[in-house]
């Protein structure tokens, strides 16, 4: 299964390296959002600075949207998902290395818009540790749920509506965790951040074994 | 030896629409049976449901040795399909897709088994880093060719495979399916391009509204 | 359950629904008539006995509907596929009631249409969950394809019920302490209010079932509607090839 997973892990960031979708597409849209948001909020310094958390999730899951959607298109395309079938690769090992390549692009997508609301809003940037950990382990669970509902949407006429609707609720409770837990980090959050942070690994724990008990089910679906 | 196809009134449903209507096949190992029929007689779904993408609705299917009723997924990789879809990668080079598909079938020495393949559907050394998108569709043909090669299947199933090559093409194909047949394995293609085929088969299968309609030695 | 209903309707379901017609009138009497405004809330506590029911026999409706997900993925029968699809709009419908009523509670009580309260959060999020997936019932393409992945949609939705539930709350509970429905109507009705709310679960639970039958009956026929009898359709499909039997029933010269 790990076998897989790493394979799978390789080939996605070799698509992102040939194409550069998430590069090119996805970090412009989200660098987008930052500026939009300000005009929104009349460019109000303390308003967008007591935001920020909020709005740095909120731009990430809708990147995870884009990219989620540009990952199972491209696994459907040409005969690839038969390919894939017949191939007798592990589909949870194939869904763990989805996940895992999901997670880097979010990573240097997170990395970029956190720069960019840092300079443009005027943030001051502390807590460092506990944000490392909330980046790390809300990324893995928006991922984990992106490559859940990526193939499932995959081939389906319309799909570009229904990911969000079903892609975004169920993200809730990691945007909620996630938004205050690095609330607190930069020193705006009641109480400590550190239980939000635990509250992000077990949800990223059950987003994850929900993944793998349902991958093969949905790999053979015909 | 067990046949290496042995399907038992098959019925398969593409939706709800019966493809296969309660077919009967039975292809002995190392056979290279012709595929041939109407448009929309079955001959894809044939292909396919031997392949384990299309679930058996009823009757029994046993490839390989393996009930596909049973279980479709540990026979899948012994089976190499050439459908009408390339079953590549658009965005990546001919060797990412081929050392991707090698790795996933656990080919020994990966890289050396698809510079191999490569070499023996002469693709050209310059097209090799090259992005599949960017190939004609001849050329994509023979990258896929040379996927199948890579998988070492011990079941082919060739969807047209003619389709889309030129002559030296054509003749490279036929070469491989009869390779392919001398070291073991069992060949069922599907084809239009009657001469040609008919001179490579050992058999020919003629099937029309989902069964089997005749059945002659080629 | 008949296995061809002509017709949505049957002995059992005429029963059902007028026992759901009788329960109903039973918990108007009590609500408005026999039960008086509670000491606490008010006027407002009629307003439970609708609330307090359609939310929990919402939960019951995910539950059967994740159960009969499982065994479509299990059995691959469009039984299960459509009882899942019957169970999830009736629980999307009794969702819908639960945020409205507790709306409309809210408004004489807090003063806001709207509060950031743990369950009415959740129920919000759930809500959301299940209008997806009813979305992913309707989608065009293969009914296979779509039946086991309106499946997994199903049983997500239900394994992330606690997750939602257990985040929304521990939020809440930072701004608010501990849950206000639960403690309103744990804690305040007794007696004749009692009684009201469970007529109140009862007239849902009727209701509901008298709804999700015919719903599934409905379903069950417009999934033979697109399909035929697999045996009549095998046959049509064998007979293609003989010119005899082809579909305009004309010999060709």
């Amino acid at each position: 299964m790990l076998r897989d997973a790493w394979l799978v892990l390789r080939r996605d960031l070799r698509l992102e390296w040939r194409t550069r979708t998430t590069v090119n597409q996805v970090v412009p849209f989200v660098l987008a959002i930052v500026l939009l948001f300000a005009f929104a909020l009349d460019a109000d310094s303390a308003t967008l600075v007591r935001a920020s958390a909020g709005l740095f999730w909120i731009a990430v899951l809708f990147a995870a949207s884009m990219i989620v959607q540009r990952v199972a298109s491209v696994d459907q395309r040409d005969g690839v998902g038969d390919a894939l079938r017949m191939s007798g690769i592990d589909p949870a090992g194939a869904y763990i290395g989805r996940t895992l390549a999901l997670s880097a692009q979010l990573v240097v997508t997170e990395a970029v818009l956190g720069l960019a609301i840092v300079a443009f809003y005027g943030i001051d940037l502390r807590g460092l540790g506990l944000l490392a950990v909330t980046g790390g382990l809300a990324t893995l669970g928006i991922a984990a749920v992106g490559s859940i509902y990526g193939p499932l949407v995959a081939g389906i006429e319309g799909r570009e509506t229904v990911l969000p609707l079903l892609f975004l609720p169920v993200q809730a409770p990691v945007l909620l965790a996630a938004a205050r837990a690095s609330e607190v980090a930069l020193g705006r959050g009641v109480g400590s951040g550190w239980p939000w942070a635990a509250m992000l690994g077990m949800l990223a724990v059950i987003y994850l074994g929900i993944g793998v008990a349902t991958a093969s089910t949905l790999a053979e679906e015909t | 030896m067990p046949p290496a196809i042995l399907l038992r009134d098959t019925v398969s449903l593409l939706g709800r629409y019966p493809v296969l209507a309660g077919l009967d096949l039975r292809v002995e190992d190392g056979e290279i049976v012709l595929l041939r029929g109407p448009n929309g007689a079955g001959k894809t779904s044939l292909l396919r449901t031997c392949a384990g993408l299309l679930r058996v609705a009823s009757g029994t299917a046993t490839v390989l040795g393996h009930d596909l009723c049973v279980d479709r997924r540990t026979v899948r990789p012994q089976i190499g399909l050439l459908g009408h879809a390339t079953g590549l990668y658009d965005d990546l080079t001919v060797l990412d897709n081929l050392r991707f598909w090698a790795r996933a079938v656990r080919a020994d020495r990966p890289d050396a088994i698809v510079d191999s393949a490569l070499d023996r559907v002469a693709l050209a050394e310059r097209l090799r880093s090259v992005a599949v998108a960017r190939l004609s569709s001849g050329q994509r043909r023979r990258v896929s060719l040379a996927a199948m090669i890579v998988r070492r299947p011990r079941l082919w199933l060739l969807d047209e495979p003619h389709a889309g090559l030129d002559a030296e093409g054509r003749d490279l194909l036929d070469a491989m399916i009869a390779e392919a047949a001398a070291s073991g394995a069992t060949v069922l293609f599907a084809s239009h391009e009657l001469d040609r085929a008919v001179a490579v088969a050992s058999r020919c299968v003629t099937i029309a509204g989902g069964v089997v309609v005749a059945d002659d030695a080629a | 359950m008949a296995d061809h209903p002509e017709t949505t309707s049957s002995t059992a379901t005429r029963v059902l629904g007028i026992a759901s017609l009788a329960s109903i009138v039973v918990l108007v009497i009590y609500a408005f008539a026999v039960t008086g405004p509670d000491v606490r809330l008010g006027e407002t506590v009629r307003i439970m006995y609708v609330h307090v029911p359609t939310v929990s026999i919402a939960y019951l409706f995910m539950l059967a509907n994740a159960v009969c997900s499982v065994m479509f993925l299990v059995k691959r029968s469009s039984f299960f596929d459509v009882a899942a699809g019957a169970s999830g709009e009736i629980g999307v419908v009794l969702l819908g009631l639960t945020l409205v009523t507790g709306m409309l509670w809210g408004r004489p009580t807090w003063g806001a249409y709207w509060v950031w309260d743990a369950r009415l959060t959740t129920t919000a999020l759930l809500f959301l969950m299940y209008v997806g997936y009813l979305t992913m019932r309707t989608l065009p393409g293969n009914p296979n394809v779509r039946a086991v992945r309106a499946a997994v949609v199903g049983i997500v939705s239900a394994a992330l019920i606690y997750p939602v539930h257990m985040s929304v709350e521990w939020w809440s509970s930072l701004h608010q302490g501990r849950t206000v429905f639960g403690r309103a109507t744990k804690a305040a009705i007794a007696g004749d209010q009692e009684t009201a709310l469970y007529i109140g679960f009862l007239a849902f639970l009727l209701v509901a079932s008298w709804l999700a039958v015919h719903r599934f009956r409905v379903g069950w026929l417009a999934d033979r509607a697109a399909g035929v009898e697999i045996d009549a359709a095998v046959a049509a499909r064998r007979a293609e090839h003989e010119p005899a039997v082809s579909s305009l029933g004309q010999v060709k010269p």
